[in-house]
């Protein structure tokens, strides 16, 4: 059991200031974040797009914005559950709360600041009714370990690095490897562009373009894919396994069943006193959250964290004295070490 | 100068409205669904990163290319047609009066 002064859901720009400001409280606190690494949106999405309503930046970069926060917080040293997204949440009899990951590492805290953002990011499923069905059964959103494929007949969906990549570490291993597009051309890394058609032309992958697929088959196990082709006839395509590969997009995820009031996706808070939720203890911060007149940008999620910690600080030590200093005078954040 | 301009959108029900858009604004077709309330969500705030705003224009109107962030985009979209855009991608500007759009299914 990770046990920490304040647990923060979600390690984007929102999650990774909190740590700042709890520590300036010399509060521990520890992140979970479903990706692999911290940042969020800022990292997953959009790292090389320019930023420019950040205080004394005229200008940054989304990814340079995660590096310096990461630098910011450093003496604080936070603890980091990366990989892993918060599915369930206990109160206990001492008024903490246990989080517990997907894949069961529990954190204990006496205060839970959620900065989710958009939410957990998940793979983007075709919209075909049936699909879940054939999930692990055939179809697969993320290739996990690419030897499951030996010798078996693929059926990859997508234009994008991921469906690229995978086509192409695949033409090796599978024992035919057909790669479904929208259009002809493709978006990725030139080389690895170069290299498909190049796999194409010598026949160890088939390239099946202007075409989507729209419906699965099989009895229990998928045993083949019905392929849309612009102008032409739809084509029926014998496989073991299809991998549509197109993205990930954020849902809300178990956070939606924690008994939180929420409204539009997003999580009710009282924006008077501190972005506490409806459960005491449990506060929203960030993109996740909304009150009359929200605004979802960083610079907000920075003050809703600032504000939020001195409530959480009360939570984690109720006996003592919370004094409010400016880093100027502490002399930087060195003597809290 | 400042027009306002109608436009024409059909939901996934098949309801139409219409819409009535300020041309200077500097607004984009996601943005004036989202002012009012149609079930546009919008996620990546208008980035051309997410597809919740994926729309079928049905008028023959003249729109500016799709940029290439746009394209990379509907690639990773589903039921993409010929017509397909994303509205965060199409400038409300005066020579649009008349656009009618028609919302695109969107896979959660």
């Amino acid at each position: 059991m990770i046990e920490t002064d304040l647990l923060i859901i979600g390690a984007g720009p929102t999650g990774l200031f909190t740590v700042f400001e709890a520590g300036l409280l010399k509060m521990k606190c520890h992140l979970i974040d479903s990706l692999p690494q911290p940042g969020g949106q800022l990292a997953e999405i959009y790292p090389k797009k320019p930023i420019y309503d950040i205080p004394g930046y005229p200008v940054v970069m989304a990814g340079e914005l995660v590096d310096q926060l990461m630098e910011q917080i450093k003496p604080f040293n936070p603890g980091f559950t990366l990989g892993e997204s918060a599915v369930s949440i206990e109160e206990t009899k001492d008024h903490c709360f246990i989080v517990t990951t997907n894949k069961g590492t529990k954190h204990k805290a006496p205060s839970v600041a959620i900065a989710g953002g958009l939410g957990v990011f998940t793979p983007r499923k075709p919209p075909i009714t049936r699909l879940p069905e054939y999930e692990e059964k055939g179809v697969d959103y993320i290739v996990r370990d690419p030897e499951k494929y030996r010798g078996k007949r693929v059926v990859i969906s997508g234009g994008g690095d991921s469906a690229l990549d995978w086509t192409v570490f695949l033409a090796d291993v599978a024992s035919e490897v057909s790669l479904v597009h929208r259009r002809t051309s493709f978006r990725g890394h030139l080389d690895t562009v170069d290299k498909v058609h190049e796999l194409a032309q010598q026949g160890k992958v088939k390239l099946v373009t202007n075409a989507e697929v729209i419906d699965v088959h099989g009895q229990s196990e998928l045993d083949s894919v019905t392929v849309k082709i612009k102008g032409a006839e739809d084509l029926n395509m014998e496989c073991d396994h299809w991998l549509p590969l197109f993205g990930l997009t954020p849902t809300l995820g178990p956070i939606g069943d924690w008994g939180l009031e929420i409204e539009k996706n997003a999580i009710v808070v009282d924006n008077a006193t501190d972005y506490r939720t409806n459960r005491e203890g449990i506060y929203a911060i960030g993109d996740v959250n909304t009150y009359p007149g929200k605004l979802k940008l960083i610079l907000c999620g920075f003050h809703e964290a600032t504000i939020m910690v001195q409530s959480a600080f009360k939570r984690a030590f109720p006996d003592k004295k919370l004094s409010f200093k400016y880093t100027t005078v502490m002399g930087g954040v060195g003597s809290l070490e | 100068m400042s027009a306002d301009i109608k436009i024409t959108v059909v939901d996934r029900e098949g309801l139409h409205h219409e819409l009535i858009a300020p041309t200077d604004m500097n607004m984009n077709l996601m943005e004036v669904c989202k002012s009012y309330e149609l079930p546009v969500k919008g996620t990546c705030g208008g980035m051309a990163m997410c597809a919740s705003c994926h729309c079928y224009v049905e008028s023959e109107h003249e729109l500016n290319e799709p940029s290439d962030d746009e394209e990379d985009m509907l690639d990773q979209a589903f039921f993409v047609e010929e017509n397909s855009r994303l509205g965060c991608q199409i400038f409300i500007k005066p020579e649009l009066e008349g656009l009618s759009v028609r919302l695109a299914e969107v896979s959660e």
